[in-house]
């Protein structure tokens, strides 16, 4: 998904160039993969249990400069993966999934900074998950997997940043489920992270957002296809994936929203079918949506994901916001949505709350958009305004400071 | 990215605001705007600063001046801010668009030792003037828009700011006073000021004693 309206400060497009050509595109890029905790040095897991060895996929676009100042980690959100800009292959069709963000000339300018993304662990991109192969047993984890927390996670990615020789990050940014991931890091190494810019996200995810996961989960888990998420030799669980995405769909996006994009227009049709087959635009836009998300994701991966989610309470580990952030050093840009109901504003001022009472140099943004939760991808522009001004400048001062 | 517009000349009453302000301090700024006050002062005077402005759009002109700026509304309230966070709580030229403004001084000074606040005077001789022969407001002074285009807003000569620090066991430790002008405009508004200043911009704390000697008598006026 992408925004309609023109990116500023970027290169013009060039009719004569195809998209993985245009100058303001990283390009053909590859997915590389790092393998670390190799039995017996298993990385313990909050749980309790031990994960090894763990394949981390990511991309990385820009150069490192020479003294490691510029690099930027994005976090992706639950359906994302490592694939943030550019394309895979000429045939492919679609650019990353922030690919409007990150680029020469734009927010993330990959002239001026070292971009990293890995996928998740637990996800199903490239970086172990559920249905990696278990070369313990030589099968696929499926329900075996261990439940991973965004802590987990983070531990791993810091293995990569460790791996790629940096040791200060200019910044830690995400929306989402990307944001929690930027507040763990700023919260677990405050010493590694210069700023951090968490989008539309909360300090712990709410009763209702879990009780969202809760009914994707189910529509998967009383999927007669699941079969105890042991799927992999069979048909898998697609009906229950689609529903669970389609749930998802509708939290991400807003009441205005769906009136502006799909108001009661039907499908193809001059009146009602008086059947149940697809009459309105809003219902053709979820099955599409359910339909084309199992193609691409893997349900156990969907199950592990959102339990991450359901776990992340910076109030429950560290007895409130205010002491989660005692530690922390990163200047902060918090960007929040004005439509966005399933991380509200008012869960993104807690982490604002926190900041200031800690006296950490921070700005928040709300940004009014009709969008809802989707909005992070789609209000590119203004993102992308408030982003590489906040970049620019502390990198000017990374670059100034000994830290 | 183009440099931060943080070179340009500071509006006159912010440049009185920053000159009452003692180096090295922490000053929270309700109402930045874009930032220019905060900019000044920390380049200038090495002070830490935050600020709450309401408008998205200043709060990007904020961040691209490297500001510590929350969106927010000052009618929502500042129960977030601890007590005596700040060495002073600015308000500049906005306490008569706040929906309580008694609510907000109170609030600056529980978050601030001190408070410094502009305001707008609407007992301005061409104001009176204007009322007086045209049975119109005039728009003179601070009050430049018309009635029909401004936020709501409170009308307050200085002196009833005064009466209002009076009333409240709020103490005024400093004034200053704003005309455009000759000499002659700035030595009226000195001596006359309800009648002659535009703006009144006043130090002002709870009414015991501050915890550091202040740095100037407060100027006794009737």
């Amino acid at each position: 998904m992408s925004g309609e309206e023109p990116q500023m400060q970027q290169a013009k497009a060039r009719a004569d160039l195809p998209p993985w050509e245009q100058p303001d595109s990283v390009g053909i890029v590859e997915t590389k993969s790092i393998t670390f905790a190799e039995p017996p040095n298993e990385m313990p897991l909050d749980s309790g249990a031990k994960l090894g060895p763990i394949t981390l996929a990511y991309e990385t676009y820009g150069q490192l400069d020479p003294r490691r100042r510029n690099a930027v980690l994005i976090c992706h959100a639950l359906s994302g993966d490592a694939h943030v800009a550019g394309y895979h292959s000429p045939e492919d069709r679609k650019a990353g999934w922030w690919d409007g963000m990150v680029g020469p000339g734009k927010a993330f300018d990959t002239r001026r900074y070292f971009v990293i993304c890995p996928n998740c662990i637990g996800g199903c991109k490239g970086s172990t998950g559920p249905s990696s192969l278990n070369p313990a047993t030589g099968r696929r984890y499926g329900r075996t997997f261990p439940v991973v927390t965004m802590a987990d996670m983070v531990r791993a990615q810091k293995a990569l940043i460790d791996h790629l020789g940096i040791k200060t990050l200019l910044t830690v940014v995400g929306g989402s489920m990307g944001g929690m991931q930027v507040l763990e890091w700023a919260i677990t190494y405050p010493e590694m992270v210069w700023t951090a810019i968490p989008i539309a996200t909360t300090p712990r995810l709410t009763a209702q957002g879990i009780a969202f996961n809760v009914v994707g989960r189910q529509a998967i888990l009383d999927d007669p296809n699941y079969r105890d998420g042991d799927y992999y030799e069979h048909e898998p669980p697609t009906r229950g994936l689609a529903i669970a995405r389609m749930l998802g769909h509708i939290t991400y996006l807003s009441d205005e929203s769906m009136h502006q994009k799909f108001g009661r227009q039907l499908r193809d049709k001059d009146d009602y079918s008086y059947e149940f087959d697809v009459d309105f635009e809003v219902e053709s836009y979820l099955k599409y949506q359910g339909q084309s998300f199992v193609e691409r994701f893997d349900a156990n991966s969907y199950l592990y994901i959102t339990r991450a989610m359901d776990y992340f309470d910076l109030v429950a580990k560290y007895a409130s916001v205010e002491a989660a952030f005692r530690s922390v050093l990163a200047r902060f840009l918090v960007i929040a949505f004005s439509s966005d109901w399933l991380y509200p504003p008012y869960q993104s001022k807690q982490i604002v709350s926190a900041l200031r009472a800690n006296r950490l140099h921070f700005a928040y943004y709300e940004i009014p958009s009709n969008y809802g939760h989707d909005a992070f991808l789609l209000e590119r522009e203004r993102i992308s305004r408030v982003i590489s001004d906040f970049l620019a400048l502390n990198y000017a001062r990374a670059l100034d400071e000994e830290r | 990215m183009s440099p931060a517009p943080n070179q340009t000349r500071l509006r006159p009453d912010l440049m009185e605001i920053a000159a009452l302000i003692e180096p090295g301090t922490r000053v929270l700024d309700l109402g930045c705007g874009e930032g220019e006050l905060m900019a000044h002062l920390e380049r200038t005077r090495g002070v830490a600063a935050r600020g709450i402005e309401i408008k998205p759009e200043r709060v990007v002109d904020c961040v691209a001046r490297g500001l510590a700026v929350c969106q927010g509304n000052l009618d929502d309230g500042l129960q977030d801010y601890e007590d005596n966070s700040f060495d002073y709580v600015v308000l500049s030229l906005t306490l008569h668009l706040v929906s309580r403004p008694g609510l907000v001084v109170q609030e600056m000074l529980r978050i601030g030792r001190r408070g410094i606040v502009s305001i707008p005077n609407f007992g301005y001789w061409r104001i009176r003037l204007g009322l007086l022969t045209r049975g119109r407001v005039p728009r003179a002074g601070c009050f430049k828009e018309p009635w029909y285009t401004t936020p709501r807003g409170h009308v307050m000569t200085l002196n009833d700011f005064r009466g209002f620090c009076a009333e409240n066991g709020i103490r005024v430790e400093q004034q200053r006073f704003v005309a455009s002008g000759g000499p002659l405009s700035q030595a009226l508004a000195k001596a006359l000021p309800n009648t002659f200043a535009q703006l009144g911009i006043y130090v002002v704390s709870r009414n015991q004693a501050p915890n550091r000697p202040e740095p100037h008598p407060s100027p006794k006026r009737a």
